[in-house]
């Protein structure tokens, strides 16, 4: 990983970027570019992600959606020959400078997959297991509250509470995406990150997945990556549009699906592409 | 949306809804012109045929707003073609007002012809004409997306405003003079009154073409259209 020497760089701000109004931004992102060797994969891309939001990332497959979601929790990082440009700061601090732990930031920064992966052990331990080895409960009741808060968070409690130490691996999938999610949960982040958390889900598990998300922007920040259009109109506050590693647009949802400012934006919300 | 296959399923039954929304704006303005053609002539068989032929224009609306309503359950429209459909909805609404508008102008008629002529109709159907035209224009400026000629729809209503007055103030004169032709006068200021809501819906028309096409509200206070989905 080479971190290249960034002067604070001049807030350049496209004409269609969203400038979210009030509260000063939990995730800064300025002229970010990501390179998986000589391939660019992000172009210069520029967005302010606001506190106690969902924004929800979409584009084409390839567009850079999911490598900018985990540029935020330096999950690239375990990429051999990837390099990063520009700047991401959460809550003013650049994630990238050399002081900064990556496993203390992912630790604030939770991220759920596509497939749900529990370890192969039981729900309870699934959702201790970042609490132990963060050392995050001081006894043994504690890290029983803190199990159960987060199964509660994760609207998965009543479901299991009388078969916490069965295996994770007889939930439904639904279920265990949930139980990803209180696991995640579990160490208390700020921001939560989402991989199409719903992409392998029925219609019944999605809505409860979707149900989850609006419950906790109350108190987390979510960036959500979706190839679900209608996914992202329900769920998200903000979207933003990525095309071939640009950020074409990022605006109101409400407004992106009703009126987009950009015609790829248009033509990618209406099916014509993508 | 996901499928190209289904993209252009769904654009073939929009253009589909665009034809028949088409047929509905010809035969609304086809009632139009056949009652007040009624009324100039005299003709109590064409006022009665207008006011007994307002059924395949019902029958339209009821499909119309089925095809609309289809089409946002299955395909989920965004942004365009979303704005396409609801603009089309009320669209729908406004014609079918307009064929209603065209009976109550051949009620009228039917009253009217029962007198002797107040005077020569010279305004009447210059109004009739107008309103005709924004009906046309509005919905060539739907199939063509045409803004500009949206607009000038808008800019004639003022024309068609000033001729209802222009008639109510004339015929007030009849009316002083002698009061035997306050029912007849009073039946054209009624027919005046409706070809002005008839200029009206064709406004309604062409500010939704302005929405569908720019996502510019135009309504109520026309120059500060506010994008919609603003918050």
């Amino acid at each position: 990983m080479v971190q290249t020497a960034v002067p604070v760089p001049t807030p350049t701000v496209t004409p269609t970027a969203f400038v979210p109004a009030g509260a000063p931004a939990k995730i800064d992102v300025r002229q970010l570019n990501f390179y998986y060797g000589p391939r660019r994969a992000l172009d210069n891309v520029t967005l302010q992600i606001r506190p106690h939001e969902v924004t929800a990332l979409i584009g084409p497959s390839g567009c850079g959606k999911s490598t900018f979601l985990r540029s935020i929790n330096r999950m690239n990082d375990i990429i051999p020959g990837t390099r990063v440009e520009g700047s991401i700061c959460i809550d003013g601090q650049d994630i990238y400078a050399p002081s900064v732990d990556p496993v203390d930031l992912r630790r604030r920064v939770g991220m759920v997959f596509q497939k749900s992966n529990p370890f192969p052990k039981s729900i309870f331990e699934n959702v201790a297991y970042g609490l132990r080895i963060n050392r995050l409960a001081r006894s043994r009741d504690a890290l029983g509250e803190r199990v159960e808060s987060s199964l509660r968070s994760a609207a998965l409690w009543d479901e299991v509470k009388d078969r916490l130490h069965t295996s994770a691996l007889a939930l439904s999938g639904g279920q265990q995406q949930r139980l990803c999610i209180a696991r995640a949960l579990a160490v208390e982040p700020d921001i939560l990150l989402m991989d199409e958390p719903a992409s392998a889900l029925d219609p019944i598990a999605t809505q409860r997945i979707e149900e989850l998300i609006y419950q906790l922007k109350a108190r987390y920040t979510i960036v959500i990556v979706t190839h679900n259009m209608q996914q992202a109109a329900r769920v998200s506050d903000v979207t933003a549009f990525f095309w071939l590693g640009k950020l074409i647009e990022s605006d109101r949802t409400n407004k992106i699906f009703t009126a987009p400012s950009q015609k790829l934006t248009e033509d990618y919300v209406t099916g014509r592409f993508g | 949306m996901a499928s190209t296959e289904h993209v252009r399923h769904f654009q073939e039954e929009l253009e589909q809804l665009k034809v028949r929304l088409l047929e509905m704006g010809g035969l609304a303005e086809e009632q139009v012109r056949l009652a007040v053609q009624g009324l100039v002539d005299r003709d109590r068989d064409l006022i009665d045929r207008v006011i007994a032929g307002d059924e395949p224009l019902n029958r339209l609306h009821i499909e119309l707003d089925g095809r609309c309503f289809t089409l946002l359950a299955l395909y989920q429209p965004m942004a365009v073609d979303l704005r396409s459909i609801v603009a089309a909805v009320k669209i729908n609404t406004d014609l079918e007002r307009v064929g209603d508008l065209a009976i109550n102008i051949a009620e009228a008629s039917r009253q009217y012809v029962v007198h002797a002529p107040v005077k020569k109709l010279i305004d009447i159907p210059r109004m009739a004409a107008i309103a005709q035209r924004m009906l046309r224009d509005a919905l060539d400026a739907f199939v063509r997306r045409d803004t500009i000629l949206a607009q000038r729809v808008l800019d004639e209503d003022d024309v068609l405003d000033d001729l209802k007055t222009q008639i109510f103030r004339e015929l007030i004169t009849y009316m002083l003079q002698d009061p035997g032709t306050i029912e007849p006068a009073l039946d054209l200021i009624l027919i005046s009154r409706h070809l002005e809501r008839i200029g009206d819906h064709a406004t309604n028309i062409a500010e939704d073409v302005i929405f569908m096409v720019s996502a510019k509200d135009v309504r109520h206070h026309a120059g500060e259209g506010t994008e919609t989905g603003r918050r």
